[in-house]
């Protein structure tokens, strides 16, 4: 499988700040991969090396064959960007900011079906300001397919949405998938990256953490299954006296760590011997979300040189 | 370079600027109220008396007594008499330090008795418009009393400026406002871009494309040097029209209606550079802007102003714009021209210059 994007050993300081200290990164053609990491991990400024408005410190960046800072004004024909929360022109509608981005491009656009595609055929003749979160982000999306790019850089592209929004983006994202085009998606939502992304990395104080399908992760990294019982950390500190098995407080949860199948009737004898009230009881199967907030810690609200502010939800519950 | 991004960056700067009716009032409509309002102020009657310095070189005719007791009956003047033995009343109020006077010629009796046309002079001075206008008005009803309404009339009113040759304070004013707009769109407008595009990262957005940096500066900058030319016609076109200003059109003035708007759209960028909140922005912008906007001769001319004053108006680019355009379309004085445009070539040349190494698409 051909790599589009090959990063070695890159480094981005801001003066004695690490930003980005020392990734590796390959991103296949044609599959979607999906950059996270919390607040000040360091994804925006890698995705900006990436397309070619930051400079690094060191280590090599290959996108698409070409060095992203040293040659820029090749890389731009080949690569389309959705920055972190999208922006444009007040006053303009999102067929002539369509227009304007073909004249640019030297492309011979169709206006209509562009719209089409992204959902925003309605709104052709509405002025930027007048559009909503959602529609912004499909001009966005419009705006970043103009030039008809090889790979497409999304930054949250869903950030702040509301989930039909969302939704319609994702579908998006696929038809992208579709064509065979390389998606390079940063996403706050851990779900997302689940549903939508062929591979994930996890980036964390400016280094990678964790790589590989999301299934990949969570099998390596999640804990199989887990029983949550509705019950006060009492009963936490009872069941670890009594019992071999892992066992967490989450949110008023207890959490014990099943092996096998038997291990649920074990907790629920110890649980009902215990004398402590507990209430209901269920399985959970471990998502990315839960693997990426053991690892990185929940996700605060700070920001490093470099990094945007975030509008996304927070991942924590 | 290429022109045809230049077009297509233009075409859509134009479009939002238009559609954002703030941007479309103040750069056309605004000096247009500005002028009207100006205009209307200093065209119209004073509240108290203005001392009036009257020769009557008709022998103290009946007709020219009569006249004189006409000015006074107005109650907008006090009425002094010149002997007439005192030589050019223009050169004689230029010697006293006053500003306004009144020549009734010899024979004015007769020929307004044989309803030949005869001539009042009044001298003015157009640094004091409120004045100058009052005096005009006052007068002119006062010889229409006489005239009856008679067509053609018999007595007609010639202004003069003291000590100088025809000029109104509207023909100040009509280059004054045109300097206006010259700096307060660019000024306002690039300063509060450069810190929103900033802020919202529209310049990063616009670096992933293929527009340059000086393709979408050189648009702007067009952009604005069309809108002052509209603006110029306007006033011109309002100030011709509306208050009989004697303001010509030459190509002497076209120098200062492009390097005035490269000069500010350059200098609104370096400004804006310094910072990426457009509150801020508002500020830097507005501390550059007022001095200039009250002390360049925009409204009244330097020379009205005490001399340390005027000092201060020296150190200002729009006075070069402004003085500029008053050689160019008022006084014809080539020479002064040169030496605006000189400085204004140079301040452009510089400014321009940085604003292309300040002004970044892309962050370090």
């Amino acid at each position: 499988m051909s790599n589009v994007i090959e990063v070695k050993r890159l480094i981005k300081d801001y003066g004695s700040l690490h930003a980005v200290n020392g990734i590796d990164l390959e991103v296949h053609k044609g599959e979607v991969f999906a950059f996270l990491g919390p607040n000040g991990a360091g994804k925006t400024t890698t995705v900006e090396i990436l397309e070619g408005i930051r400079p690094r410190t060191s280590g090599s960046v290959d996108v698409l064959g070409i060095d992203p800072w040293h040659d820029g004004l090749k890389l731009i024909h080949k690569i389309g960007v959705i920055p972190q929360g999208f922006n444009f022109f007040e006053k303009i509608t999102p067929a002539e900011a369509i227009r304007f981005y073909a004249g640019l491009f030297r492309k011979n656009t169709n206006v209509d079906e562009l719209l089409k595609k992204v959902q925003l055929e309605d709104k052709a003749k509405d002025v930027f300001d007048s559009l909503s979160g959602g529609q912004k982000q499909k001009m966005g999306l419009a705006l970043s397919m103009v030039n008809d790019p090889e790979i497409l850089f999304l930054d949250e592209p869903t950030s702040g949405l509301d989930p039909q929004a969302r939704r319609a983006i994702w579908d998006v994202i696929r038809s992208l998938k579709a064509e065979g085009k390389t998606v390079f998606l940063t996403t706050h939502y851990l779900e997302e990256a689940q549903i939508l992304a062929d591979r994930v990395a996890i980036i964390d104080l400016g280094k990678i953490i964790v790589t590989g399908t999301p299934s990949e992760i969570i099998q390596e990294h999640g804990h199989r299954e887990v029983l949550r019982i509705e019950a006060p950390p009492a009963m936490a500190e009872y069941l670890r006296s009594h019992l071999d098995l892992q066992v967490d407080v989450r949110d008023s949860t207890v959490e014990v760590e099943i092996r096998v199948k038997e291990d649920v009737l074990r907790v629920l004898n110890v649980a009902e011997t215990s004398g402590i009230p507990w209430e209901g009881v269920t399985t959970h199967m471990e998502t990315l979300e839960d693997v990426f907030i053991r690892m990185v810690g929940k996700m605060d609200e700070g920001t490093v040189a470099g990094e945007g502010k975030k509008g996304g939800a927070p991942l924590g519950k | 370079m290429n022109p045809r991004n230049i077009f297509l960056y233009l075409h859509i700067f134009a479009l939002g600027y238009l559609r954002s009716r703030i941007g479309l009032f103040f750069s056309l409509v605004f000096p247009v109220i500005l002028i009207l309002l100006f205009g209307a102020i200093f065209s119209s009657s004073g509240s108290s008396a203005i001392n009036i310095y009257v020769q009557n070189q008709d022998h103290n005719s009946p007709i020219s007594q009569k006249f004189i007791a006409a000015l006074n009956e107005t109650g907008a003047f006090n009425v002094n008499i010149v002997s007439p033995s005192s030589g050019n009343l223009s050169t004689w109020l230029s010697n006293n330090g006053d500003t306004a006077g009144i020549v009734i010629p010899a024979g004015f009796a007769a020929q307004f008795m044989n309803h030949t046309p005869v001539r009042v002079t009044v001298y003015t001075d157009p640094a004091q418009g409120a004045t100058a206008g009052t005096v005009q008005g006052v007068v002119q009803g006062v010889v229409n009393e006489f005239n009856l309404g008679g067509t053609p009339p018999v007595i007609t009113v010639r202004s003069l400026n003291v000590g100088s040759t025809s000029f109104q304070y509207i023909d100040y004013l009509v280059p004054g406002l045109i300097g206006f707009t010259v700096l307060t769109s660019p000024m306002f407008a690039t300063v509060n871009i450069s810190s929103e595009f900033k802020k919202y990262k529209l310049f990063r957005q616009l670096s992933l494309t293929p527009l340059t940096r000086g393709e979408w500066l050189t648009a702007a900058i067009i952009w604005f040097i069309v809108l002052t030319a509209i603006s110029t016609v306007l006033m011109v076109s309002i100030g011709e029209l509306v208050y009989g200003a004697k303001v010509t059109l030459t190509l002497l003035a076209v120098p200062f209606l492009v390097l005035g708007p490269l000069f500010f759209v350059s200098l609104g960028l370096v400004a804006g550079s310094a910072t990426n909140s457009p509150e801020s922005a508002a500020v830097i912008g507005n501390l550059i802007t007022f001095p200039m906007m009250f002390l360049s001769g925009t409204f009244f001319p330097v020379s009205m102003f005490p001399s340390w004053l005027q000092d201060v108006a020296f150190c200002l680019p729009l006075y070069y714009v402004i003085d500029g355009l008053n050689n160019a379309m008022v006084f014809g004085n080539v020479g002064r021209v040169l030496v605006d445009l000189t400085v204004i070539v140079v301040l452009a040349i510089v400014t321009f210059i940085a604003a292309i190494h300040l002004f970044k698409w892309r962050e370090k």
